[in-house]
């Protein structure tokens, strides 16, 4: 662990040049400014439910760039937006938030799958990808980010243990925020530390700083150049705080400790980065504000676009569902257009 | 065509060598269907001729299996996974649920999920608890799932080429108690049964009995059994899901009688939904109710009282003789 922000020592880091480590930033803050702008537009009804990210960007960022294009990640919802680290669009993930079919994509664009709702289940899906590129002979790796609560899930016993079993190149990264909406992690398991549960898989478990980007970059690349090395998966346990509601519709004041909460926002992963990029030299205020303005620009494109999509077509229903499809969904389509006619 | 008189279980065995001679995508993955060939020896052989990475002891986790499985697709693989009994599949149904069925959908039909999953299921072997169950409704209720249930040796093999060669997640239940005690002849090579067609497995005039998979042998012995007294039509779906309604209705509308057989507790069950589809499309070609000869709401019993749970031959003589006197 490097520690925190001012206690990073102001020398190269290993395998970032000052222009990646601008990148860095850049990914940072686009991260960001989707989550706070993403607030308020829930809060316009602009967007509907939506698992607040703030504090949690250190991780995407330092774990995504640890990678090749050619990996693939799983996010949770947690992670909704991990996409942009890889071109997607903003307006397609605000799109999913909204609802609307045009926040589909093809996983296999982006090397990213889906953002998987319920708790822990993807993991055995990048364990099935790892583990189907390593026999492909393809150097791809996976890896797939949860949360300390999915720690206690079955999905991701099993997905863990496949991947320890079958040498799967992935990485199975850990975000503790300590928190699974109001449940904390004392009441989530008993273990001292959740890196330890990789002892039971036989995979080496690491800690990290997960506010610390180029802490989490470098556990990841390490993580991942055992992956390609056939030496099989790696976990992650990337602690930090969620300083925010765990989505919109939580109320954390009865169950959180509102001090701690503000002493971490102070501590927070963006600020702390920014803060090492100046002391570096790295980040003068014009660059910064172009980052900053470059970030809310993409955010206000990207809300205009979602919201002149116009409404799905239902057939849409329908039409996605299966490559081969019944005949009853011509005749449930047809029926449904008629009823929408006659309304 | 040249055929070979191959039990129930040989006949899948045969299309999954012959599956994955024919595709290199195509894999097979499950509990102890590699060193051992499966429990029911299924998958003998497979892992001698096409290597331990497609034919795969995985560790013993039914949702690990089917987890696994959407991920293998991601990468292009063609995962043929074995849950080793009905009731051993359940802890699958959470990937089946979450994933299988949908993720075609949420990726905008772009990408596809070719899993098939393949069990044995159902009563009258005389096993402990929980080896016996018919859990297809379960399955058959999940959007974005195909369900196939084969009656016969040829149609074991031709029904599970089908659900291979598919795009979308096909899950293929086997008539255990037919394993071994049914032998037939199955067509030697490329044998392919269309998923969505069913089968008259015989000709009659006054009733339709509709059964798949265990319950056919049991309809036709019915229909056997009831002589000159009815001529009995037996309609196997061979695939539950898409249903073939032209079939079930062009039967009904001959017969204007139909009884539907399933070994799967009552309420809610695939009966339940012919008698569904025969009441809104049927009813001018019906002389008289739809009757259900199922399981009972009740778990499935220790073996000494399976006899006693299972339809009878003697249940669906006494529902088609009340029909008939309706």
């Amino acid at each position: 662990m490097i520690g925190d922000g001012a206690a990073t020592p102001d020398s190269n880091v290993d395998g970032l040049s000052d222009a990646d480590l601008v990148e860095l930033y850049r990914q940072l803050v686009l991260l960001r400014t989707y989550d706070e702008r993403s607030l308020v537009y829930h809060r316009q009804g602009r967007i509907g439910t939506y698992a607040i990210f703030w504090n949690h960007e250190a991780m995407q960022v330092g774990a995504v760039a640890a990678l090749d294009d050619d990996d693939w990640i799983f996010p949770s919802y947690r992670e909704s937006a991990i996409g942009l680290l890889r071109g997607m669009p903003a307006h397609t993930v605000l799109s999913w938030w909204r609802g609307h079919p045009s926040g589909w994509w093809n996983p296999a664009d982006y090397n990213v799958a889906s953002i998987c709702v319920p708790i822990g289940t993807h993991v055995p899906h990048a364990a099935g990808l790892a583990w189907g590129k390593k026999l492909r002979g393809e150097p791809a790796c996976a890896i797939a980010f949860f949360g300390d609560g999915a720690t206690s899930e079955g999905s991701f016993h099993e997905g863990a243990n496949f991947a320890g079993v079958l040498k799967a190149p992935l990485v199975l990264f850990c975000n503790n925020n300590q928190w699974a909406i109001s449940t904390p992690l004392e009441a989530q398991t008993a273990a001292e530390t959740l890196a330890d549960k990789a002892v039971g898989y036989g995979m080496p478990g690491v800690r990290v700083d997960g506010g610390d980007v180029l802490a989490v970059h470098e556990a990841t690349r390490e993580a991942v150049a055992r992956a390609r090395a056939g030496e099989g998966p790696t976990f992650i346990e990337a602690v930090t705080y969620r300083v925010a509601p765990h989505a919109t519709a939580d109320d954390p004041s009865v169950y959180i400790d509102q001090e701690r909460v503000e002493a971490e926002r102070r501590r927070e992963c963006v600020g702390r980065f920014e803060g090492y990029l100046q002391r570096r030299g790295l980040l003068p205020d014009e660059l910064r504000d172009s980052i900053r303005e470059g970030a809310a620009q993409t955010m206000r494109d990207a809300i205009a676009r979602a919201e002149a999509e116009p409404d799905p077509d239902p057939a849409l229903l329908f039409t996605p569902a299966l490559a081969a499809p019944p005949r009853s969904f011509d005749h449930d389509l047809a029926e449904l257009r008629r009823v929408l006619a006659d309304k | 065509m040249p055929t070979s008189e191959l039990t129930l279980v040989e006949a899948i065995n045969d299309c999954l060598h012959h599956e994955l001679g024919r595709d290199r995508n195509v894999l097979v993955m499950g509990e102890d269907v590699g060193r051992a060939g499966g429990v029911f020896r299924a998958t003998a052989g497979l892992r001698e001729t096409f290597g331990e990475d497609r034919c795969v002891d995985t560790p013993l986790a039914e949702a690990g299996i089917l987890g696994t499985a959407v991920g293998l697709c991601m990468a292009g693989w063609r995962p043929v996974c074995e849950m080793q009994y009905d009731a051993f599949s359940y802890p699958c149904l959470d990937q089946l649920i979450n994933h299988v069925g949908r993720y075609r959908w949420r990726s905008g039909g772009t990408m596809e999920f070719p899993i098939t999953v393949r069990m044995p299921y159902g009563g009258g072997v005389r096993a402990p608890e929980l080896h016996d169950d018919s859990p297809e409704a379960y399955y058959l209720h999940t959007p974005g799932v195909k369900v196939a249930i084969p009656a016969t040796p040829a149609d074991a093999k031709g029904l599970l080429a089908a659900a291979i060669r598919d795009p979308d997640p096909v899950v293929v239940f086997e008539p255990k108690l037919h394993y071994r005690t049914m032998r037939g002849a199955v067509p030697d090579g490329e044998h392919v049964v269309a998923l969505g067609r069913a089968r008259i497995a015989r000709e009659g005039s006054d009733v339709t009995v509709v059964a798949y998979g265990a319950m056919v042998p049991v309809a036709e012995q019915a229909a056997a059994a009831l002589g000159a007294e009815a001529s009995v039509e037996v309609l196997d779906l061979r695939t539950l899901k898409p249903l073939d309604e032209d079939a079930l209705l062009a039967s009904v509308a001959k017969t204007g009688r139909a009884v539907v057989v399933q070994e799967a507790p009552r309420t809610c069950g695939y009966a339940a939904e012919i008698a569904a589809v025969l009441a809104e499309k049927a009813i001018l070609d019906l002389h008289g109710p739809v009757l259900r000869v199922t399981g009972y709401d009740v778990p499935y019993p220790y073996w000494k009282l399976e006899d006693a749970y299972m339809p009878s031959v003697a249940r669906v003589v006494d529902a088609v003789r009340k029909l008939l006197a309706f």
